[in-house]
């Protein structure tokens, strides 16, 4: 029986490494931490106000659905709009180049609260000026406040996006974009095979991290008046005159919403090959 | 030798502080609520409620130390003592009497609704049928729309200050503000107010939601404030000041109700 041979040494061996990677993880120090941190959420539970909380259920649903709808249309639609603008300052002609270069410029140099409000506040006090806007059939989608918000993260985004992107298509070895064209590649075709994935491999953990930024810029759209999850949270403070709670409760689902972004994000990356 | 001396001083002075006149912080909002307090360009604040403090401050013997909190955090700022009274055109609803003591009113005023001259906005549940309204945050007026407006109104949006509402009514993307009538006068009477807007009357009252009336917020164990407070009122009404304080900014309007 030749299997119970090589069996038998095995089966102790890997429960001793099990084990030793166990042993490893519980150190004292972090067996205390994670007792604390237990500690810590359970008193805030049994000891904190939280009757407020299946009443107001319903809005905090919808407050963070509008939260991932300018998360997730603002890093999409951003994103489509860096790609040209970080290629224009690489290879761009040079009314191109300094078109964009000045684009991202302006916007990664004033505060994204300033741009929202001159675009709700600004452009769409002055849409409202014209009749021929205010009996067209964008004004039900003009008056709203959303498109605004989205519109400015969206601009944000596609900045601070351009600009890594201009660096991740730079920095693609030159050697490698000669070597596709001495393959016979076209340009479209060295664009989509070598150097667009190469660059955006590069760009792919600066992205991630700007996507998290991104998700903590959302809360700004509850100043000009849309409902996400932040301005809900703020209206339970008002009517419950409560401060910890309903704030505890925003930073536990950031914290959540990061985290489950960051492991998503981190698996992505892991199945984009590297190529090199 | 000397430790012992200024422990004694420190002692000393601790002992004599109750002498002098009280300190007290006075929360108001921290957003501009004309013609009751807004600050002007040095960031001075002025208005009806700001000249009632220094007259109430005066009668109850105590020096008053304007403070503006964010409006979200004015009852909690109370509680936890960083300021000792809200005088800051708060409505006495029976919500905010569980977490604070509130004086007898001062003034009260009718929540109204200010619309487009071009919309048929009314303020009653089916008047305000499809309409887009405008409220102010953490305001009593707020809580009345969500209660009667919400269901029959397109939207409710909601500001953190009275002006950004004012500055999209007349923009034309609200149809109407529901709001205090008489923190909207002063819109109402302007260039930008008449040419769009008008007053449309005020809502059905409900005082369990907009209160009875404003008052002087204090925590609920502050009964000897209270009792001071409540008397120097009661004084500025009888002996005319309060006709004094309210002429400038209201003319013959009779703020107080009834």
């Amino acid at each position: 029986m030749p299997d119970i041979d090589i069996a038998t040494p095995l089966a102790p061996a890997s429960a001793k490494t099990m084990l030793h990677g166990l042993r490893g993880f519980f150190l004292p120090h972090r067996i205390a931490m994670a007792l604390i941190a237990l500690a810590a959420l359970a008193a805030m539970i049994a000891y904190m106000d939280w009757s407020w909380l299946p009443a107001y259920l319903p809005r905090l649903w919808s407050g963070l659905g509008m939260t991932m709808i300018m998360l997730v249309a603002s890093v999409g639609i951003g994103f489509l709009f860096a790609l040209p603008l970080g290629l224009a300052q690489v290879a761009g002609p040079w009314p191109l180049r300094w078109m964009s270069l000045g684009f991202c410029t302006v916007v990664r140099g004033t505060p994204l609260l300033l741009q929202m409000w001159l675009f709700y506040f600004g452009l769409g006090s002055l849409f409202a000026q014209f009749p021929e806007i205010r009996e067209s059939w964008a004004w039900p989608y003009l008056r709203q406040a959303w498109p605004y918000g989205l519109i400015a993260l969206t601009v944000s985004f596609a900045a601070y996006e351009g600009e890594v992107m201009r660096g991740a298509f730079a920095g693609v070895p030159a050697g490698e974009l000669e070597a596709a064209r001495a393959f016979g590649m076209s340009r479209g075709k060295t664009f989509r095979r070598v150097w667009f994935p190469r660059a955006l491999h590069r760009a792919l953990p600066t992205l991630a991290g700007e996507i998290i930024l991104q998700l903590k810029s959302t809360p700004l759209v509850a100043t000009i008046t849309v409902t996400d999850l932040y301005a809900v949270i703020t209206r339970v403070r008002q009517s419950t005159f409560l401060t910890y709670e309903p704030l505890l409760f925003l930073v536990a689902v950031y914290l959540c919403l990061s985290g489950a972004l960051t492991i998503f994000l981190r698996w992505m990356e892991n199945r984009i090959p590297s190529g090199g | 030798m000397f430790k012992t001396f200024a422990l004694a001083t420190v002692a000393a002075a601790a002992i004599a502080m109750p002498a002098i006149a009280e300190t007290y912080k006075v929360g108001i909002s921290a957003e501009p609520y004309p013609p009751f307090y807004q600050p002007d360009s040095q960031g001075n604040w002025s208005g009806w409620e700001i000249d009632f403090i220094k007259e109430l401050c005066d009668r109850i013997d105590a020096e008053c130390v304007v403070t503006p909190v964010a409006w979200e955090g004015i009852i909690p700022a109370l509680n936890t003592g960083k300021i000792d009274m809200i005088i800051g055109s708060m409505g006495i609803t029976p919500e905010r009497a569980k977490q604070i003591a509130f004086s007898d009113k001062y003034y009260d005023t009718p929540t109204g609704v200010v619309a487009l001259k071009t919309s048929d906005v009314q303020p009653t549940p089916e008047g305000v049928k499809g309409a887009y309204l405008g409220t102010q945050s953490g305001s009593i007026q707020e809580n009345y729309v969500s209660q009667y407006f919400a269901d029959s109104a397109a939207d409710v949006r909601i500001y953190q200050t009275l002006d950004e509402e004012l500055q999209d009514l007349s923009a034309g993307r609200i149809d109407a503000v529901v709001g205090d009538a008489l923190a909207m006068q002063p819109f109402v009477d302007s260039d930008a107010g008449q040419a769009c807007c008008e007053y449309r009357g005020a809502v059905e009252n409900d005082p369990d939601v907009l209160g009875r009336g404003v008052g002087v917020g204090m925590r609920q164990d502050s009964t000897e404030l209270l009792a001071k407070v409540n008397a120097a009122i009661a004084d500025i009404r009888a002996d005319g000041t309060y006709q004094k304080l309210s002429t400038p900014y209201f003319g013959d309007v009779d703020i107080f109700g009834e």
